[in-house]
């Protein structure tokens, strides 16, 4: 069956429930797309020898009336900086090349619980750091939509996989932007869910304090299914909630019915709209609140003073925390070891390994993060930037007082080319100013197709962010623009991108 | 300004642990001093009386029982390790002849 890929996935689940579709059948389509268009794209690092027998199991358990989750035999794509114990865990870097974990990321124990089958680690840029993946150190992931683009980062693995109809699922993780801007890059759904909403254990540590998993998806409802799978209490991750949430599915399928909308109070962020944003990014936003608007929803320019703090702010405390997390990589325990000529002490061997091992955003980071720890500077820069966190926040509270959901477009652009900022660290940065406030603040963010831009043809999201622990509401809201925009379409934005490989 | 020197830079590659080259060590120069110029508008804003926010979702006091949980066994600890000998990990010397 040639439209196994491009089925959703909760339609994929629907056919496996019923036994139309076999497990084995819907893993070996989705492996064949990977052989057909993966050279090309590059979304996958490693694929599975096991898929088909996981498959197989899932079938054998089916068949003996066994109850299985919702999406039991679905395929999985898991971003490379979640550890697995049957497929190399790299996270992009050369220092981790061919490491095996011992354990399972609980996000990956969940969903092989739940019957998911992982087919393989999708390319992300160096240990997450970079909104291209041209950070990567085994070469970058090209944008479905046009191959001289880049997919997003840092998870582009993860988002062009489910775009190319490689996989119909992709976990992902977001530190500053890393599940939301390519999603808007590559016309697909990804969710940063709450901070603490699903467990960071067996996440190849970024920033701490801001890194959280979610779903790389094609449709809103696909990414409920796949949240409500891994958003649960880990007492592996002291961060990690004990709320018990409610079904992100069902908030999605409420709002693709239409509900919810009509007295909905819609927040725009000023300081993040018009100046600096692409004309066609902009009015594709502006033609998606409309739309809101004549469904009865209330929308109201809030302003958010200290957002033009955030890039600020977040470049101070990322490399921070990550300079931190990084220094585990010492050639001792995992990963790679090299020996300085002549041989050396642990120290010099230690240096020489990372000097080889880490590419050159990583090493950018680290020493922008022990200078920005360092004595004399501490108060300046990582104490300031602490005190822009709270100032982040307090927008955040004060607009949501007057809103139920804030809007902004999800980047200032569509998909760049290869090259084009990679010479220019703040230019890249700044790629993410819409996508970082969410972070400071533990706020959850989803971003959701709105159209192409007229000038390029390229994909544009709506970012929509909510309170703390509202994840459901970003659901509702954004299976409504889904549904309001594939009804005035006619067709899904996915289905409009190009073929790939004569495919 | 912030004025980073080379000097600073290699100092902060030794803190650090990253035997940077003498090229590295020269376009971070200047590429640290660009970013850290940008980013340094965070004391613009950073009053006194603001207090500063370590963690986005507070919590206090997670504790667990002080009991063994499921740890990894000795060979899947040392089953990365570049080299390991006696169930220990192996390292090279750790003084070097001046020390």
């Amino acid at each position: 069956m040639n439209d196994i890929i491009r089925m959703t996935a909760a339609d994929l689940a629907t056919h496996l429930q019923s036994g139309e579709i076999s497990a084995v059948d819907a893993t070996q389509a989705h492996l064949d797309r990977i052989e057909a268009v993966d050279t090309d794209v590059h979304a996958f690092l490693a694929v599975s020898s096991d898929a088909l027998d996981t498959a197989r199991r899932i079938d054998e358990r089916r068949a003996a009336g066994e109850k299985l989750g919702p999406l039991a035999g679905v395929p999985l794509a898991v971003k490379d900086v979640l550890v697995t114990t049957d497929m190399p865990s790299t996270s992009g870097s050369k220092i981790l090349e061919g490491y095996m974990s011992p354990f399972d990321a609980t996000v990956v124990r969940l969903s092989r619980e739940a019957g998911l089958i992982p087919i393989g680690k999708t390319n992300m840029d160096e240990f997450a750091m970079g909104s291209s993946t041209e950070h990567s150190a085994y070469g970058p992931t090209r944008n479905p939509w046009d191959l001289d683009r880049i997919p997003g980062g840092s998870g582009g693995g993860s988002a062009a996989a489910v775009a190319a109809f490689e996989a119909p699922l992709a976990l992902g993780s977001d530190t500053g932007g890393s599940i939301r801007q390519p999603a808007h890059v590559t016309g697909t759904v990804g969710v940063k869910p709450t901070y603490g909403a699903v467990s960071r254990y067996g996440a190849i540590a970024l920033a701490s304090s801001l890194d959280q998993v979610g779903p790389v998806t094609r449709t809103v409802l696909d990414a409920g299914l796949l949240h409500d799978v891994i958003a649960h209490h880990d007492p592996h991750d002291s961060t990690s909630l004990k709320d018990v949430w409610p079904s992100m599915a069902d908030a999605a399928r409420s709002g693709a019915r239409g509900e919810g909308l009509a007295g909905l109070k819609v927040g725009v962020v000023r300081e993040l709209t018009g100046n600096g944003f692409q004309a066609g990014v902009q009015s594709r936003f502006d033609e998606t609140v409309a739309l809101l608007t004549q469904q009865g929803a209330e929308v109201i320019e809030v302003s958010a003073p200290h957002f033009e703090y955030a890039v600020a702010a977040y470049y101070l405390i990322l490399p921070a925390e990550a300079s931190s997390n990084l220094a585990k990589f010492d050639s001792v325990r995992f990963g790679m070891r090299v020996q300085p000529e002549g041989g050396g002490t642990v120290e010099q061997v230690m240096a020489a390994t990372r000097e080889a091992g880490f590419g050159p955003e990583v090493k950018r980071r680290i020493i922008l993060g022990t200078y920005a720890l360092s004595a004399g500077y501490y108060d300046a820069y990582y104490g300031s930037a602490q005190k822009v966190r709270t100032l982040i926040q307090r927008d955040f509270n004060t607009a949501f007082e007057k809103v139920d959901v804030l809007v902004t477009p999800s980047a200032p652009t569509t998909a760049f080319k290869f090259g084009e900022k990679l010479e220019d660290p703040m230019a890249m940065y700044l790629n993410d100013i819409t996508t970082i406030p969410a972070n400071l603040a533990g706020i959850p963010g989803i971003s959701v197709p709105i159209g192409l831009a007229p000038e390029d043809g390229l994909p544009v999201g709506i970012q929509v962010m909510a309170p703390q622990r509202e994840d459901a509401r970003l659901y509702r809201v954004g299976a409504a623009i889904e549904a309001l925009l594939e009804q005035q379409w006619g067709h899904t934005l996915i289905s409009q991108a190009p073929a790939l490989g004569g495919k | 300004m912030s004025e980073i020197s080379e000097e600073q830079v290699a100092h902060l590659a030794n803190l650090a642990r990253i035997a940077l080259t003498p090229e590295e060590i020269s376009s971070l120069t200047t590429e640290l001093d660009q970013i850290v110029d940008s980013i340094a508008k965070v004391q613009e804003v950073a009053t006194p009386d603001v207090p500063a926010t370590s963690h986005p979702v507070p919590l206090s006091n997670v504790f667990r029982p002080d009991v063994v949980g499921n740890t990894l066994t000795i060979e899947q600890t040392l089953q990365n390790a570049p080299e390991h000998a006696d169930n220990r990990f192996k390292v090279s010397a750790i003084l070097g002849e001046e020390q």
